[in-house]
């Protein structure tokens, strides 16, 4: 037999105003199953909580209902009360009378009706809630962190320092991501590598963090709490337990014109290499693809044909007979930071996007992009700092720098703006004129972008202060004439026509996420936007979060960003991680669906539907151990009390619990049935 | 003329679909407009009066005359804005206004190239040419042109007038349109 | 092989009259079958669309009715100011709200919108392959092969790219295809699709030259020892307007048509395809081709009848050492 209290909250004038709760909670009074019915000028306050509490104990309440604000405010405060009083919390449900009613009549009449109602209904519902139990799930206190650039290094290093372990993995054979390109950053000029790798040797020197580089994500599976992730170790043909480091190997290969990734394509590397000197850890790779000795063995040569690095290797720690290997880590929290590449202007294109033909397509010389810049300007690059052109080697006495190449041009595929360029472009403007004085530096410009500390001082010492001159237009086409480049811009601001006989064109292209992320979003049940930037929570408020609990994203593979927004997205994703292991256990509310196996045909549309990848099937199995049919089952570890699967279960198995179909049709019921 | 009730960015719009308020004024096309340097208005000079609903200032200036209709603006343009196509716009409300500003040379030469469909289906070129001149007053340019036309064959002095010339004149009628 | 309509448009019956024949004696050898549509009427070109829409659309749109009409279901329109329009017409209609219905009572024509635009560039491109190999089979040398030439698309032939849709609006490779299938070097230079001043021939000729000017030294620069071109406008802009732009002591630049072009290749006289027509005189350059193209015959027999015997001296040494 039900003994339900109803409290009805006055909200100050907020609902008193149109509703008259005293009347609510007289006619709740007589309503069959209420035991006592009250009302109170602020129910969430200490005494209005002491209300309820004392009549629970007085009355030997089996349900509290307490017409007042919406559950999203008060609902965790009045069950909490119930709970300290010794009644079930789920036992406890809110009636929205004022979102749903005081705030949006006027009629006082017509309103306290309303009241009535909505109060009426919520009373039925609980006459079919159920005691629940918070669930409880465990915790592995590893974390998994995908990407070892700025981002990725510092999520790790915050929760290594945090005292949990860290598996980083990074796809290319050494940490340091595209910071370790940059010559300075802006706005300090800082060089990149300077303030870069003491971070990386941290990394990889802490106690706390397995490092996998030349590593990826093979598979996931698993929950918030409890992931288990196979990363694919690909062959490096170096045992990295062997090698210490020295560069014999490198010094013998043969193969030395190799087009250098790590130098943007501006300088050459052998087949075996280490992409920068100080590339973490200091352990070459072998590029099969462009190797004399695999090109031959693919050819299907007898013998090999090379193998001078082997030779060369004191320490026998070369292996042409590798394949990739597995690892599966198992983890509580996975980090998602696996940065960016730049748009490319050439004529293949993915699908959605356009290149430049008025441009060149990425095929006229001495048109290059930021990154190539940086390594011209790095003093460990191509040119050793020098600002020589590629195509002669000549020192470039014009050089144009164009904003907006593929950024906020919608026509070509891309509608964003990608918030660096402005700043680096001042920055090259002021590298290249402190290397050449007497160099000219003109920059086409749209806006310019430079919102953060010290930013727009930044941009405007590189006009004022070095002489950069800046022509508000984008420019029409560029192309090669003879021994320069032209470019066909305009001035907005002054109304011309701006032609330009260029030595250099450096083009700004936007920033789009890395080659692989969708895939990669699959992998972790995580979305992505239409550009392949990974979706978060909630722009505003749930920032470094996914819609999978248990995965979060720091840095520019979620948008573009700086490298400072990325550090503190990284440590941001570390707090939450850190607070996701502070407990040993998580604890989840029980809205979740269950279902119910004696009805459960096992037709699986559940699985389907369910967008979180809740769902699997399940076998059941006779007492003598023989399997007699399969039925579904939700993880509540990762359930997210949607009820997607409970709308189109054929045979009514699964249920939502606290939105039963039972509480829902007596909700209706008491709409239909009460006057 | 009657006072238009609606602005001239509404009017663009509702012949074209085009929303010109889309245009940001970053003047790419107007850095590829190969008649840039003769026109006073470019392409996204057009835009913003359009915008602004500067009547006068776009619908007086010649250069909306001077425009190649090479749709170099429209091909270039990031926000997929369509200049051209608003300045073809431009240009029909300009006529339908009375056409006042049309550069004389120009505006002789579409009513002779018109006025030649109209009569005979075929563009005549003889015939347009001699009323271009009329009504341009431009005798005597290009006039030692024609004895080496006529002698390589290009120009045939009498007119090649189509059979279904009543359905070029209801054409231009239904257009309401006389050159 | 059924019939394509075509729709010569004003201009190859007048001042262009050398495309339509180079065109006609083209077809011909590669056995294209041309039909001009009957009764066909000026499709407006700019004076059309400049000043009225719907006249822009119902102009060309005749045309296309008449095609429907007469059972065709493609069209050739060689002049891109023509296949332009004809093309803007067809998008037009099937995109413009309640264009489709009003169209047939503006024409007093039914009309589907059924039939399909093509230019002569398109057709020849797609003719490639039979092209290459008549060029191989020809009984004289091949005149063009090596030459340099630079592809003018101009403005009409590749914008807007929703228009035309066959090629790259930016660096398109169309015409430089057809340029390579005739065994002549289609050289890279930078003024492909920038406009020559198009309709503005007559009423603002200054404007001309001065674009016209860019366009030439351009494919100069580029080593180019003549354009090939696939509209009216942009030949008689270069090739009638070339003296009045043309500086003192240069040598004139040919302009030569793309059907005129292939034409030569498959070994067809000059005077059959019209060029004698041009401003800027054919005759030279085309003796300069032909005695290149013989000298060239010549060198490769002697250098054929070099290698025979190095091969036989070689083979005699073998045998002797043997």
């Amino acid at each position: 037999m039900s003994r339900i209290g109803v409290f009805v909250c006055h909200c100050g004038e907020n609902i008193a105003r149109t509703v008259d709760c005293a009347a609510v909670a007289e006619a709740l009074k007589d309503h069959p199953g209420v035991a006592v019915a009250e009302d109170y000028k602020y129910m969430c306050s200490d005494p209005g909580q002491a209300l309820v509490k004392k009549a629970i104990e007085d009355n030997n309440l089996t349900g509290v209902v307490i017409a007042a604000c919406s559950p999203h405010m008060h609902e965790k405060t009045f069950r909490r009360a119930c709970d300290q009083a010794g009644l079930n919390k789920f036992m406890c449900e809110m009636a929205n009378v004022r979102e749903h009613c005081s705030w949006i009549h006027e009629d006082r009449g017509e309103a306290t009706d309303k009241a009535i109602d909505i109060t009426r209904t919520i009373v039925e519902k609980v006459k079919h809630n159920r005691p629940l139990e918070s669930i409880h799930i465990p915790v592995t206190k590893r974390a998994l962190v995908i990407g070892g650039g700025i981002a990725g290094i510092q999520a790790a290093l915050d929760i290594a320092d945090g005292g949990h372990e860290v598996v980083l993995i990074e796809k290319e054979a050494s940490i340091g991501g595209h910071m370790s390109q940059l010559s300075e950053t802006f706005p300090t000029l800082d060089c990149s590598q300077c303030i870069l790798t003491p971070r990386m040797v941290e990394a990889y020197q802490h106690p706390n963090i397995k490092l996998h580089t030349w590593s990826e994500v093979e598979k996931v599976e698993g929950y918030i709490g409890n992931f288990e992730v196979t990363i694919r170790k690909k062959a490096r043909s170096v045992d990295e337990d062997l090698c210490n480091g020295c560069g014999d190997c490198q010094a013998a290969c043969p193969a030395k014109r190799i087009p250098s990734e790590f130098e943007a394509g501006l300088g050459k590397r052998t087949a075996i290499y280490v992409p920068f000197p100080q590339a973490v850890p200091n352990i070459p790779v072998l590029d099969r693809e462009n190797c004399t000795l695999f090109k031959g063995r693919r050819k299907g040569l007898a013998k090999d044909v090379c193998g001078k690095c082997k030779e060369a290797c004191l320490k026998a720690a070369i292996d042409f007979d590798t394949e990739d290997t597995f690892v599966t880590e198992a983890v509580g929290a996975i980090v998602v930071a696996t940065g960016f590449k730049l748009y490319d202007i050439g004529r293949e294109q993915p699908e959605g996007l356009k290149g430049y033909g008025e441009y060149g397509y990425g095929e006229v010389p001495d048109v290059i992009d930021g990154l190539q810049f940086e390594r011209l300007a790095s003093a460990s690059g191509p040119t050793e700092g020098a600002i020589l052109r590629p195509s002669d080697g000549k020192e470039p006495k014009t050089v144009v720098f164009v904003h907006c190449v593929g950024s906020r041009d919608p026509e070509k595929g891309i509608s964003y703006c990608s918030k660096i360029c402005c700043m680096y472009n001042a920055k090259h403007a002021m590298l290249y004129k402190h290397k050449v004085h007497d160099g000219r530096a003109i920059a086409f410009y749209m806006d310019i972008r430079a919102a953060g500390k010290g930013y727009d001082e930044f941009s405007r010492r590189a006009i004022e202060e070095d002489g950069a001159e800046y022509v508000r237009g984008r420019v029409s086409r560029i192309f090669r004439e003879g021994d320069k480049v032209k470019v066909w811009g305009y001035d907005t601001l002054s109304g011309e026509q701006v032609v330009i006989d260029a030595d250099m064109v450096v083009l700004a292209t936007a920033m789009r996420p890395q080659d692989g992320i969708r895939e990669l979003a699959q992998k972790l049940s995580v979305s992505t936007d239409e550009h392949g930037f990974i979706n978060e929570a909630h722009p505003k408020l749930r920032p470094v979060e996914t819609n999978t609990a248990g995965v979060f994203v720091a840095g520019a593979c979620q948008a573009p960003r700086d490298i400072p927004d990325a550090v503190a997205m990284a440590s941001a994703t570390g707090a939450k991680v850190l607070g996701l292991f502070s407990a040993d256990e998580l604890e989840r509310e029980p809205a979740v669906a269950v279902v119910d196996e004696n009805t459960c045909i096992g037709c699986m549309r559940c699985e389907l539907v369910c967008p979180y990848g809740a769902i699997e099937q399940r076998e059941i199995c006779a007492v003598d151990g023989h399997v007699c049919g399969q039925v579904a089952y939700v993880n509540p570890g990762v359930c997210q009390g949607c009820g997607t699967c409970q709308a189109v279960c054929l045979s009514k198995s699964v249920e939502l619990q606290t939105f039963t179909d039972e509480q829902i049709f007596s909700e209706i019921n008491a709409l239909a049935y009460w006057e | 003329m009657s006072v238009p009730s609606r602005t001239l960015a509404a009017e663009v719009r509702e012949a074209t679909g085009i929303n010109v308020a889309t245009c940001y004024q970053c003047g790419k096309c107007s850095a590829g407009c190969p008649m840039a340097s003769e026109s006073d208005l470019r392409p996204h000079n057009v835009m913003r009066l359009v915008m602004q609903d500067r009547r006068k200032d776009a619908l007086g200036d010649q250069s909306i005359w001077l425009c190649l209709t090479c749709e170099t603006c429209s091909a270039r343009c990031p926000n997929g804005c369509d200049p051209a196509r608003v300045i073809d716009a431009v240009r029909e409300i300009a006529i339908e206004a009375g056409g006042a500003d049309m550069p004389r040379t120009i505006a002789a030469f579409h009513r002779a190239f018109l006025q030649q469909i109209r009569s005979n289906g075929r563009l005549h070129e003889m015939g347009m040419v001699v009323e271009y001149k009329l009504r341009s007053g431009d005798l005597v340019k290009d006039a030692n042109n024609v004895p080496a036309m006529v002698s390589r064959g290009k120009l045939s002095l009498l007119p090649d007038r189509i059979d279904g010339l009543a359905e070029i004149k209801r054409i231009f009628e239904k257009c309401g349109v006389t050159p | 092989m059924t019939d394509v309509a075509y729709y010569p448009g004003c201009s190859l019956h007048g001042t262009s009259r050398e495309f339509d024949e180079s065109l006609r004696a083209v077809a011909a050898e590669l056995g294209i079958g041309l039909a001009e549509i009957a009764d066909w009427s000026c499709c407006g070109a700019s004076s059309g669309h400049t000043t009225d829409h719907l006249l822009g659309v119902a102009l060309p749109a005749r045309n296309l009715a008449l095609a429907e009409a007469q059972g065709f279901d493609t069209v050739l329109a060689p002049c891109a100011a023509c296949y332009n329009r004809l093309s803007a017409a067809r998008l037009a209609i099937a995109t413009e709200d309640g264009l489709a219905e009003r169209i047939p009572d503006v024409l007093g024509r039914p009309f589907a919108n059924s039939v399909e635009v093509h230019n002569a560039v398109e057709l020849l491109r797609d003719a490639s392959a039979t092209i290459e190999q008549k060029v191989a089979v020809a009984v004289a040398p091949n005149p063009l092969k090596g030459v340099k030439l630079a592809a003018y698309y101009g403005c009409l032939l590749v914008r807007p790219f929703e228009v035309c849709g066959y090629d790259d609006p930016e660096q398109p490779t169309s015409m430089d295809d057809v340029i390579e299938a005739c065994g002549a070097d289609a050289v890279d230079w930078d003024m492909k699709v920038e406009c020559c001043g198009g309709a503005f021939s007559v009423s603002r000729t200054a404007s001309v030259l001065r674009l016209g000017r860019a366009i030439i030294e351009n494919a100069r620069s580029h080593s180019a020892e003549a354009i090939i071109v696939a509209c009216p406008l942009c030949h008689s802009n270069l090739d009638l307007r070339q003296k009045a732009m043309a500086r003192r002591g240069e040598e004139p630049l040919p302009i030569l048509f793309v059907t005129e072009m292939v034409g030569l290749a498959l070994g067809l006289a000059p005077a059959d395809l019209g060029m004698s027509r041009h401003f800027v005189d054919t005759a030279p350059f085309m003796t300069r081709l032909v005695k290149q193209a013989a000298e060239r015959v010549v060198a490769e027999k002697l250098a054929k009848e070099e290698a025979a015997a190095k091969a036989a001296a070689r083979a005699e040494k073998q045998k002797v050492s043997a």
